[in-house]
C-alpha cells in the first residue's frame, strides 16, 4: 500500500527540462527501457518552460470508465494501475479519453502502459524514481502536510476540464500569479523589468 | 608526424562514438544486482552520490543514494545514465599503435618500451622540457597528485598543465588574490539560508542541476534571485530580476553595482575596516561607473542596474555564485574580483546564510587544482616559485631542489609551443584538447606536428586519434580514490568493477612508465590509491589546501570531509572565513580594483555579432563520454545556433534553417534555433562536439594574463543564411543515430513485460 499521508506534487515552475525523470523512469524494474513520463517543451520560441506529466491518479479515472475490457484498476490506496495484460485489448480508448494525455498503447505490445506511481517502490516505503532523482524537485513525493512548510505555492487536485470535473490523487503546484515571466531578452534590454 | 592514420569516417566507424542504449544483456536481463556500491557521479563538480548496481563484474544500473547529504538521491540525466559507459562497444581494452593502416593492438610491454624509448630520444635530442604532459581534472586527487609528481620527477619536465586551465582557474586566481585561499567559501547548505542569491555567468539548471534545488529552497523561504547572463536560462525564467548583459561586460556591471552601494550608503563599514584592505582603491576605480555608464557598457537599462544594486545592497544575508560565463574570458580574474568586491563591501561572508562560491565545472575541478598538476603549483596549493614551498615538497619527495623543475607553460601555451615546434613530444591523460581548446584547427595542426604522442584514455577521443601509442586506462568505476566537490568536500570514489582486457588504472600506467624511465625510486611505494593519498596528505600538510587530517576511513564515516583539515581529530571546515578571518598573512581580505577594459575581440563591421558558448544538460565537456550514451544523444544529438527572432529576421532565418557562422578562425554551418531568450546581438552554440561541429572552430586563443584561461565566452562572428545541403555529414549522422535510438525504444519486444 502507498501510505495515504504521502502525496505526489508536480511543480512545472521548477522544471528545468533536464529529463532526469524520463531517463530514470525507464530504469524501473517493471517497465524496463520504457519511460512512463512525458516531458514537453511548451514553446521553446517563447520560453525554456518545460512541463513533466505523470499519471494524476484520478479519483474516478476516465481511462477506467471507458475501458471496454475492465483492464484498468484503481487500488484502495488510490493508485491507478497500467492495464492488466490478460484483459487489455489495445483499443486505445484510455489513450484517447485521458484528460491529461497519459496512457500510451505501445505498438507491438498491444497493451496500455502508464505511470503506476512506481508501485514497486512506493508500496514498500520508497519515493517514486522520478521524484527521487528530480534535481530541482519539480517532482516531489512527501507527506502531504509537509508541503505547506516546504513550498509557498499551493497544490491543486480539483480540475475542471471542459465540463468535466476531475479530482486527482496527485497534485499540481500552482504558481503564484505574481511570479514574473521575463522571457524576451530584447524587451528586458529595452527597459522592461 | 602525428597525422590521422585513417580518414575521420573510417576512425568513426571503428572507434565511434557509437551509442550504448541498454544495460549489459539488454533490458530483458535480470536487474537483480550481486552487489551495490556507494560512489559518486563521474561527471561534473557537484559529485553527486550514487549507488551502482553490479552483476557479473558489470555495472547494470543505478540506485539513488538518498542518504548522501549533498544531493540526497537527486541526479541529472547524465548521472542517471552514466552506467551505460561501462560495457560499451567503443571501450579500449588493448594497447594500440598507429600504423599506416590505422590503429593496431599491441603487446603492453612493447607499448611501454616504445613509449619509454621515444620519451628518452626526444629529451636527449631537444632537452627535458621538449616533452610535455597534459592531464585532466576528471582524475581523482590521487591521480592529479601523481601526474604532478610524475611530470616533475618521472619525465623531469616543467611543461605540465591540466584542463582545469579551461575551467575555473580564473576563479582560483581571483580567490587567492582576494582571500588567500582557493575554495568555495561555503558549503551549499548556506545557499538555503540566504535572503538574496546572485547568480552570474552560470546556467545552473543545465550545468549544475542539483544546485537549483538549493536555490529554490531559499526562494521558498522568501529569498530573491538575480540572474546575470546574456541568455534567459531555465533558472532565470522565474528569477526576480534577470540581467541579460552584453557578453564580456561583467566587470562593468560589478563596478557599477559597487559604485551604487557606496553612493547609497549600503557598505558594511565595520566589516570593511576590520577585515579588509584596499577598499579605498577599489572605490576609486569605480568612481565614474555611474548607472548611465554601466548601462552603456552592459547594454542593460539603468533601472535594472539600480534595482539589482538595491536588492543586493539592502539584504542581510546573501550568496553569490558564478561559473564559466564570467571566468572564460580574457579578464576572467577581474570579473571574479568584481564579484568578490561586491561580497566584501557588504560584509556578507563567513557567517550562516552568507557566502560566495564558484560552481566548479569538472568532476574534480576543485581537488585537481590543489595538488600540483598545474604548471605553477605544488601540492597543498603551494607555489612552485616559492623557495620555502619547494623545500618542503623536496623533503616529502626525497629530491633536491635542482631535481624539481620550475614554472612551466600553461595548457594553451603548451599547444602553442607544440605548434611552434618547441615541444616535440606529448603525453595526454584524460584530456581532449582538439574539442576543448579554442581555435580547433590550430590545435589539430599542432597535434599533427608532434614527433611522438602517447595517450591514456578509455575511449579513442578525437585527440587520441592523433596518437602514436594509446594505453587503455580505467573508467571511474574501475578504480578507487578521492575527489573534492564544488563545495570543498573531499569524498571517496569506490571501485565497483575490474578493468576489462588489458586496461589499467592511469596511476599504474604512470608508475610503470616512471620505473622504466629509471625514476622508480620516487614511485615504487605507490602500490595503491590509498598509498598515493597518504603521501598527498603529507605533501599538503601546512599548505592552504591541507588534507593532512583526512583519511579514507574518515571520509566514508562522515560522507565527506571539507578541507582544510590539518589533523586527525579535526572535523573539517565547511564554512571558511568565520569571524572575518582570511588566509592572507595579516588575516584580512583584499579588495582588488578592477578598472574596466573591453574583451580581446569586439564586434565590428566585418564580424558584427557576439558569440558565446556553453553546455547543455545532456552532455559533459568534450562529449567523449556522453556522446556515446544513447539516451543523452537522443535528447540533444548535435549543436545548433541559438538566435533571437529579431536577429533571425534580419538574416531571413526561421527555425531549422541552415546558417553559416564565421569568425576570424573558422566557419561552421548549423541549424538555427530561434528563441526570444537570448540577446538580439548575441548568438550561442553548445560546445560538446568535434570536427565540423566543434564550436571551438570559431573561438580565439586569447588568454587572461593572470589565469591563462582562454576567452571562450566572447568572440565576434558574422552570419549568413545558407542551404541545408551545406550541413556537414556528421550532423546528418548524429540525426540518424538519435532517430535510431528513439526507434529502438518503441520497438522493444513484448516479453519485456
Amino acid at each position: 500500500m502507498v501510505p495515504q499521508d504521502y502525496g505526489f506534487f508536480i511543480d512545472p515552475q521548477r522544471c528545468i527540462g533536464c529529463r532526469s525523470c524520463v531517463g530514470a523512469c525507464a530504469e524501473c524494474g517493471t517497465h524496463r527501457g520504457r519511460s512512463m513520463i512525458h516531458l514537453d517543451e511548451m514553446d521553446r520560441f517563447d520560453s525554456p518552460q518545460t512541463v513533466p506529466t505523470v499519471c494524476m491518479h484520478c479519483e474516478d479515472p476516465i481511462c477506467a470508465q471507458v475501458c471496454p475490457s475492465d483492464a484498468i484498476k484503481r487500488s484502495e490506496d488510490g493508485v491507478v494501475h497500467a492495464a492488466q495484460k490478460p484483459r487489455c485489448i489495445g483499443c486505445q480508448n484510455c489513450e484517447l479519453s485521458c484528460p491529461f494525455g497519459v496512457p500510451l498503447v505501445f505498438s507491438g505490445l498491444e497493451q496500455m502502459l502508464k505511470c503506476d506511481l512506481c508501485y514497486d517502490r512506493t508500496s514498500v516505503g520508497h519515493k517514486p524514481m522520478c521524484a527521487t532523482v528530480c534535481p530541482s524537485q519539480a517532482l516531489l513525493f512527501v507527506r502531504k502536510d509537509e508541503v505547506t512548510n516546504l513550498r509557498h505555492n499551493k497544490p491543486l487536485r480539483d480540475f475542471l476540464i471542459g465540463s468535466v470535473r476531475v479530482k486527482t490523487k496527485n497534485a499540481i503546484m500552482v504558481p503564484d500569479p505574481e511570479t514574473p515571466l521575463h522571457l524576451d531578452a530584447a524587451l528586458l534590454i529595452d527597459g522592461g523589468l | 608526424m602525428s597525422t590521422l592514420p585513417l580518414s575521420q569516417d573510417q576512425l568513426r566507424a571503428q572507434f565511434g562514438p557509437h551509442l550504448n542504449l541498454a544495460p549489459p544483456g539488454g533490458w530483458l536481463a535480470d536487474p537483480t544486482p550481486d552487489k551495490v556500491v556507494e560512489t559518486h557521479c563521474c561527471f561534473c563538480g557537484q559529485q553527486c552520490g550514487i549507488k551502482l548496481k553490479v552483476k557479473d563484474n558489470k555495472v547494470i544500473g543505478f540506485d539513488p543514494w538518498e542518504e548522501f547529504p549533498f544531493n540526497q538521491g537527486k541526479l541529472c540525466p547524465k548521472g542517471v545514465k552514466r552506467y551505460l559507459q561501462g560495457n560499451h562497444p567503443d571501450r579500449l581494452t588493448k594497447a594500440m599503435k598507429r600504423t599506416e593502416n590505422g590503429f593496431e593492438p599491441m603487446d603492453w610491454n612493447e607499448a611501454m618500451a616504445r613509449t619509454t624509448a621515444e620519451i628518452q630520444r626526444i629529451q636527449q635530442q631537444h632537452g627535458k622540457d621538449a616533452f610535455a604532459l597534459l592531464s585532466g581534472v576528471s582524475l581523482t586527487n590521487e591521480k592529479s597528485y601523481l601526474a604532478g609528481k610524475f611530470a616533475r620527477l618521472g619525465l623531469q619536465t616543467r611543461n605540465l598543465d591540466y584542463n582545469g586551465r579551461l575551467c575555473m582557474v580564473s576563479a582560483g586566481a581571483g580567490n587567492k588574490k582576494a582571500f588567500g585561499v582557493d575554495r568555495a567559501a561555503n558549503s551549499w547548505a548556506d545557499i538555503e539560508l540566504a535572503e538574496v542569491i546572485w547568480v552570474t555567468g552560470s546556467n545552473v539548471a543545465e550545468c549544475s542541476p542539483i544546485t537549483t534545488d538549493y536555490i529554490w529552497r531559499a526562494r521558498d523561504r522568501g529569498a530573491l534571485l538575480i540572474v546575470v547572463d546574456p541568455r534567459i536560462t531555465p533558472l532565470a525564467r522565474t528569477a526576480d530580476l534577470v540581467l541579460p548583459l552584453k557578453p564580456g561586460t561583467d566587470s562593468a556591471l560589478t563596478n557599477g553595482i559597487l559604485h551604487l552601494l557606496h553612493k547609497w550608503k549600503l557598505i558594511d563599514w565595520d566589516f570593511v575596516s576590520a577585515h579588509t584592505q584596499g577598499f579605498e582603491e577599489a572605490l576609486e576605480a569605480v568612481k565614474d561607473c555611474t548607472p548611465e555608464w554601466t548601462s552603456q557598457m552592459t547594454g542593460l537599462p539603468v533601472e535594472a542596474i539600480e534595482k539589482a544594486a538595491r536588492i543586493w545592497g539592502e539584504a542581510k544575508t546573501s550568496f553569490l555564485l558564478h561559473a564559466r560565463g564570467i571566468e572564460h574570458q580574457s579578464k576572467g580574474v577581474e570579473n571574479v574580483l568584481g564579484c568578490i568586491n561586491m561580497v566584501l563591501a557588504t560584509g556578507r561572508i563567513g557567517r550562516p546564510g552568507c557566502g560566495y562560491a564558484t560552481i566548479t565545472g569538472q568532476g574534480n575541478g576543485q581537488g585537481g587544482r590543489e595538488h600540483g598538476h598545474k604548471c605553477d603549483q605544488l601540492p597543498g596549493n603551494r607555489d612552485i616559485s616559492n623557495p620555502e614551498h619547494r623545500k618542503y615538497i623536496c623533503s616529502v619527495w626525497g629530491c633536491t631542489d635542482e631535481e624539481l623543475p620550475g614554472v612551466g607553460q600553461s595548457a594553451q601555451e603548451i599547444m602553442n609551443a607544440i605548434h611552434a615546434g618547441e615541444i616535440k613530444g606529448l603525453m595526454l591523460l584524460c584530456f581532449n584538447p582538439l574539442v576543448s581548446l579554442p581555435d580547433s584547427q590550430f590545435t589539430r595542426e599542432a597535434l599533427s606536428k608532434l614527433e611522438f604522442f602517447v595517450c591514456l584514455d578509455f575511449f579513442l577521443s578525437e585527440s587520441a586519434q592523433h596518437a602514436d601509442i594509446v594505453f587503455p586506462s580505467a573508467l571511474h568505476e574501475e578504480d578507487e580514490g578521492t575527489t573534492t566537490s564544488a563545495e570543498g568536500r573531499v569524498i571517496k570514489i569506490n571501485k565497483a568493477v575490474d578493468c576489462p582486457g588489458d586496461a589499467r588504472p592511469d596511476w599504474q600506467i604512470m608508475v610503470e612508465l616512471a620505473k622504466r624511465l629509471g625514476r622508480g625510486r620516487f614511485f615504487d611505494h605507490f602500490t595503491s590509491p590509498e598509498a598515493i593519498f597518504n603521501e598527498l596528505r603529507v605533501a599538503s600538510k601546512g599548505g592552504t589546501a591541507d588534507y593532512a587530517g583526512i583519511s579514507y576511513e574518515k571520509i566514508v564515516k562522515n560522507m565527506g570531509i571539507f578541507w582544510p583539515c590539518p589533523t586527525e581529530d579535526h572535523p573539517g571546515t565547511p564554512r571558511l572565513f568565520e569571524g572575518g578571518k582570511f588566509f592572507h598573512p595579516d588575516g584580512k581580505a583584499k579588495f582588488i580594483p578592477t578598472p574596466w577594459r573591453p574583451p580581446m575581440e569586439v564586434v565590428d563591421d566585418d564580424y558584427p555579432i557576439w558569440l558565446t558558448t556553453g553546455r547543455v544538460v545532456f552532455h559533459y565537456l568534450s562529449g567523449t563520454q556522453t556522446r556515446r550514451i544513447g539516451f543523452l544523444v537522443e535528447q540533444c544529438p548535435h549543436p545548433y545556433l541559438e538566435i533571437h527572432p529579431r536577429l533571425a529576421e534580419k538574416y531571413g532565418l526561421v527555425e531549422g534553417d541552415a546558417v553559416e557562422i564565421t569568425s576570424r578562425r573558422g566557419t561552421m554551418v548549423l541549424p538555427a534555433k530561434v528563441v526570444k531568450t537570448i540577446r538580439p546581438d548575441t548568438v550561442f552554440i553548445p560546445y560538446h562536439w568535434a570536427g565540423a561541429l566543434s564550436a571551438n572552430r570559431l573561438t580565439a586563443r586569447h588568454l587572461d594574463p593572470v589565469s591563462k584561461i582562454p576567452e571562450f565566452k566572447v568572440s565576434a562572428v558574422r552570419l549568413k543564411k545558407t542551404t541545408k545541403d551545406q550541413f556537414s555529414p556528421e550532423l546528418a549522422d548524429l540525426q540518424r543515430m538519435a532517430f535510431e535510438a528513439r526507434s529502438t525504444q518503441s520497438q522493444m519486444p513484448e516479453q519485456v513485460f
